[in-house]
C-alpha cells in the first residue's frame, strides 16, 4: 500500500530526528571525556603515554567508521552482551570522536604559548597544576571553533547507525520512502533537516574562529 | 568470553576480499581524480568576481558538506530513477562519491588559492596575462602545493568513506565482507580482517601521497 | 608626442583623496624620479598608469592609448612594471620566469623564449643562476631577474615602484647599476625611489609629490639643493638626517 507523504510522515521523521540529536550529544559527551584523556596523554612528558595516544589516534583515524560500528556491534555479542544497536553506535561514535577530539585538543594545548608554561613553572606549579589552572583554560578558547566544527561531522555520522538498524533519521527516511515511494521528496526533506542542524553549527564555528583571530 | 575465533573461513575467502579491495581502490582513485577537478573548478568559481559563478558553487558546497553522505547516495541511487536516470550501483557510487569529494576539495583548494601572494597576481596582470593564463601558470601549482597535505588527508577519508557504498549493493571491500559473513556466520572475524585491510590501504595511500608531495610539489623551489 | 600623458588625475581610497589632480607628460627616453613622503600618492600614481588601480577622475594615456577598462591589455603591452617585493613566480626557475611571459603574451615558441631569456639574464649578469629557483636567490638577484622579466616583453616605458626599498643596503648598488644602464640605453622610466644619489645621477627630472599633487619639479640638483616650497624643504631636511 502506497501512502501519500503528508503531515503524519513529516512528524514521524521529526520524531526520529530526536534520536539523531540524542546520539550526537551522547557521542559528543562520551567522545569529549575520552578525547580529553587522549589529548592529555598525547602531550604528556612521558613518552610511552604519548606513543599510546598517537597509536590510538592514528588507528581510529585510519579506520572506516562503518567498520568500527560493525566490529562493536558483532563484538558485543562475543563478550556476552546483547547486540544492541544503540550501545553499539554510542560506543563506536565515542571511540571515533575521542580520536578526533584528542587530535584537535592536542593542537589547542600545544598552541598555548610556551611562556605560559615557563611563567607558571617559575611560580612553582606542578605539571598537573600547570595543566589544570593555566594551560587547559587557555586552550579552551583555541579549541572551541574546531570542536564546534567537528560536531557537524558527528551529526552527519549518526546516519550510519541506520545501517545496523538503529531508528534515527536516516533509517526513518528509508522507511518513509518505502511506504510513499517518493525518494526525491523524502530524502530531500531529510537532507534539509540535517542541513538545518549542521549549517548553523558550521556558521557558529566560523564566527567563533573569526572572533578568536580578531582577539589575538 | 565463550567463543573460539575461527579465521579459517575468512582466509579461504581472501581472493574475493581482494577483488573487493581492488574495487575500493579503483572507486577511490577515480573519485579523487574527478573530485579534484570539481574542486579546482568550483574553487575558482568561488573566488571569482562574478556572482553567477560564486553563488551556485557556494550552494553546492554547503549543501553537500552539511548533509550526510548516505543521504546523498540514496538520493542518487533511489531518487534519480524517478527522473528517468537509472544508474548501476557502481555508477551511483562513483557519482555520489565524486560529488561529495568535490565539495570538500573545493574548500581546501580555495584556501590554497587565497594563499597565493597578491603581488604575484599583480605582476602577471601588469604584464598583461589574460585571466586563464594567470590561473594556469601563476595560481594553480602554488595553490595545490600549499594545500596538498590537506587534500591528501581528505582523499584518504574518501577511501575510508567508500565503505558506505556497500549499502547500495556495491561489491567493494565492505560489500564483499558482508556477503561472506552471511555465509560463514563469523562477522567479527571477517570485519576484523577487513579493517586490517583498510588500514593497509590507508597506509599505502599515505605513502604514495607523501611521495607525490616530495617529488612533484616540493621539487620546484619553495613557496 | 609624449609617451605618457596624465591630466587632472584623481584617485580616492574610501574617504581619502590619494591623488588630487596630477598633470604630467613624460617624453621618450626621459627618466623621471618621483620622491615624497609615504602616503603622498607616488605608488598610486604609477599603478594608475598601468591600470592596477582604477582612475576616478581625469585622464591618463600611454602612446596615445587611453588607460581605461577594455584597453588595459594594449596599455600593458607597452608598459613594464617592477615591484618592491620582486613578485617572481616561486615555482619557476629564473630562466622560466623570464621565458613564460614571452610564451603567454607574445606567443613566442618555447625555444626562442628560453634563448631570449638566457640573453636577458646575461644582460643583468645572472647567467650563472638561470636554473635557480627564486628562493635560492638573494634579494638583489631576484630583483634583477624581475627586471629581465619585464624587459622580455620589450616595453616602451618601465615603471619602478621602490624597487630597492626591500633590499639589504649592499645589494642596492647591483640593481641600480642595471637601471642606470637601461637609462643610458634610452629606456623611458618612471621610478618611485628614496635613493637620492641615484636620482641625482640618472634622473632627467625629479617630481616631489605632496598630498596627492606634484608639488615641485625640476632637476635633482634644483629640488634637493634649493627646495622652494616648505613641504619639500622639510622633506629634504628629514632625509638629510637619515644616512
Amino acid at each position: 500500500m502506497i501512502r501519500e507523504f503528508g503531515t503524519v510522515e513529516f512528524l514521524y521523521l521529526l520524531g526520529a530526528m530526536r534520536w539523531t540529536l540524542g546520539l550526537s550529544i551522547v557521542a559528543f559527551v562520551g567522545g569529549g571525556i575520552v578525547g580529553l584523556l587522549i589529548a592529555l596523554l598525547r602531550v604528556s612528558p612521558w613518552a610511552p603515554f604519548r606513543w599510546l595516544a598517537t597509536a590510538y589516534i592514528q588507528l581510529f583515524q585510519a579506520t572506516p567508521l562503518l567498520m568500527l560500528l560493525f566490529l562493536v556491534f558483532f563484538g558485543l555479542a562475543l563478550v556476552g552482551l546483547s547486540q544492541d544497536a544503540f550501545s553499539s553506535v554510542t560506543i563506536a561514535l565515542t571511540c571515533y570522536a575521542s580520536a578526533y577530539f584528542g587530535e584537535i585538543w592536542r593542537g589547542s594545548i600545544q598552541a598555548v604559548p610556551q611562556t605560559q608554561w615557563q611563567g607558571s613553572a617559575a611560580l612553582g606549579f606542578s605539571y598537573l597544576e600547570q595543566m589544570r589552572h593555566v594551560v587547559l583554560p587557555q586552550s579552551v578558547r583555541i579549541a572551541t571553533p574546531p570542536t564546534v566544527g567537528f560536531m557537524v561531522q558527528l551529526v552527519k555520522n549518526t546516519s550510519l547507525a541506520s545501517i545496523i538498524g538503529f531508528h534515527e533519521l536516516t533509517h526513518a527516511a528509508q522507511y518513509v520512502n518505502n511506504v510513499t515511494l517518493k525518494p526525491i521528496l523524502v530524502y530531500g526533506i531529510v537532507g534539509a533537516m540535517y542541513f538545518a542542524v549542521c549549517f548553523p553549527l558550521y556558521l557558529l564555528s566560523r564566527r567563533l574562529e573569526e572572533k578568536f583571530n580578531a582577539d589575538r | 568470553m565463550d567463543y573460539t575465533f575461527q579465521f579459517g573461513s575468512v582466509w579461504a575467502a581472501m581472493p574475493r576480499l581482494i577483488e573487493g579491495a581492488k574495487l575500493t581502490i579503483t572507486l577511490s582513485v577515480a573519485t579523487i581524480g574527478i573530485g579534484l577537478l570539481i574542486g579546482i573548478l568550483c574553487a575558482l568559481a568561488r573566488t571569482s568576481h562574478r556572482a553567477w559563478l560564486r553563488r551556485p558553487a557556494a550552494v553546492y558546497v554547503e549543501a553537500i558538506r552539511n548533509t550526510p553522505f548516505l543521504i546523498q547516495l540514496f538520493m542518487i541511487y533511489f531518487g534519480l530513477p524517478s527522473l528517468g536516470v537509472r544508474l548501476e550501483p557502481v555508477q551511483a557510487a562513483l557519482v555520489g562519491m565524486s560529488i561529495n569529494c568535490g565539495a570538500y576539495a573545493t574548500e581546501i583548494v580555495r584556501a590554497g588559492i587565497d594563499a597565493v601572494p597578491r603581488g604575484q597576481l599583480e605582476a602577471a596582470r601588469a604584464m598583461g596575462f589574460p585571466v586563464p593564463s594567470i590561473v594556469r601558470h601563476v595560481i594553480l601549482f602554488p595553490a595545490l602545493r600549499a594545500v596538498f597535505p590537506a587534500l591528501a588527508s581528505q582523499f584518504i577519508l574518501v577511501m575510508l568513506g567508500s565503505a558506505v557504498v556497500s549499502t547500495v549493493s556495491v561489491e567493494e571491500l565492505t560489500g564483499v565482507a558482508h556477503l561472506i559473513e552471511t555465509e560463514n556466520f563469523r562477522p567479527f572475524e571477517v570485519y576484523l580482517v577487513v579493517t586490517a585491510m583498510y588500514l593497509a590501504i590507508a597506509f599505502t595511500f599515505k605513502v604514495v601521497f607523501a611521495a607525490v608531495d616530495r617529488f612533484y610539489f616540493q621539487a620546484r623551489g619553495r613557496a | 608626442m609624449p609617451i605618457v600623458e596624465i591630466a587632472a588625475l584623481t584617485k580616492r581610497f574610501g574617504n581619502t583623496m590619494v591623488l588630487n589632480g596630477v598633470d604630467l607628460d613624460v617624453s621618450e627616453g626621459e627618466v623621471v624620479a618621483i620622491i615624497g613622503r609615504s602616503g603622498s600618492g607616488k605608488s598610486t600614481l604609477l599603478r594608475c598608469i598601468n591600470g592596477l588601480e582604477t582612475i576616478d577622475g581625469g585622464r591618463a594615456s600611454v602612446l596615445g592609448i587611453p588607460v581605461q577598462p577594455g584597453r588595459l591589455r594594449e596599455v600593458r603591452r607597452s608598459v613594464g612594471m617592477i615591484f618592491q617585493s620582486f613578485n617572481l613566480f616561486p615555482h619557476l626557475t629564473a630562466l622560466e620566469n623570464v621565458a613564460l611571459p614571452q610564451m603567454v603574451i607574445n606567443r613566442t615558441p618555447k625555444d626562442a623564449a628560453r634563448a631570449n631569456a638566457a640573453r636577458l639574464l646575461d644582460r643583468v649578469q645572472l647567467s650563472a643562476r638561470a636554473d635557480a629557483y627564486p628562493s635560492k636567490l638573494s634579494g638583489g638577484q631576484q630583483q634583477r631577474v624581475a627586471i629581465a622579466r619585464a624587459l622580455a616583453l620589450e616595453p616602451r616605458v618601465l615603471l619602478c615602484d621602490e624597487i630597492t626599498s626591500a633590499l639589504d643596503p649592499e645589494m642596492v648598488g647591483e640593481v641600480l647599476d642595471v637601471v642606470a644602464e637601461l637609462a643610458r640605453g634610452g629606456m623611458t622610466m618612471m621610478l618611485v625611489t628614496h635613493e637620492m644619489g641615484f636620482a641625482r645621477q640618472a634622473a632627467d627630472r625629479v617630481l616631489f609629490m605632496h598630498e596627492g599633487r606634484i608639488s615641485e619639479q625640476g632637476t635633482a640638483a634644483e629640488l634637493l639643493d634649493a627646495p622652494r616650497t616648505a613641504p619639500l624643504q622639510q622633506f629634504v631636511q628629514s632625509i638629510r638626517h637619515k644616512g
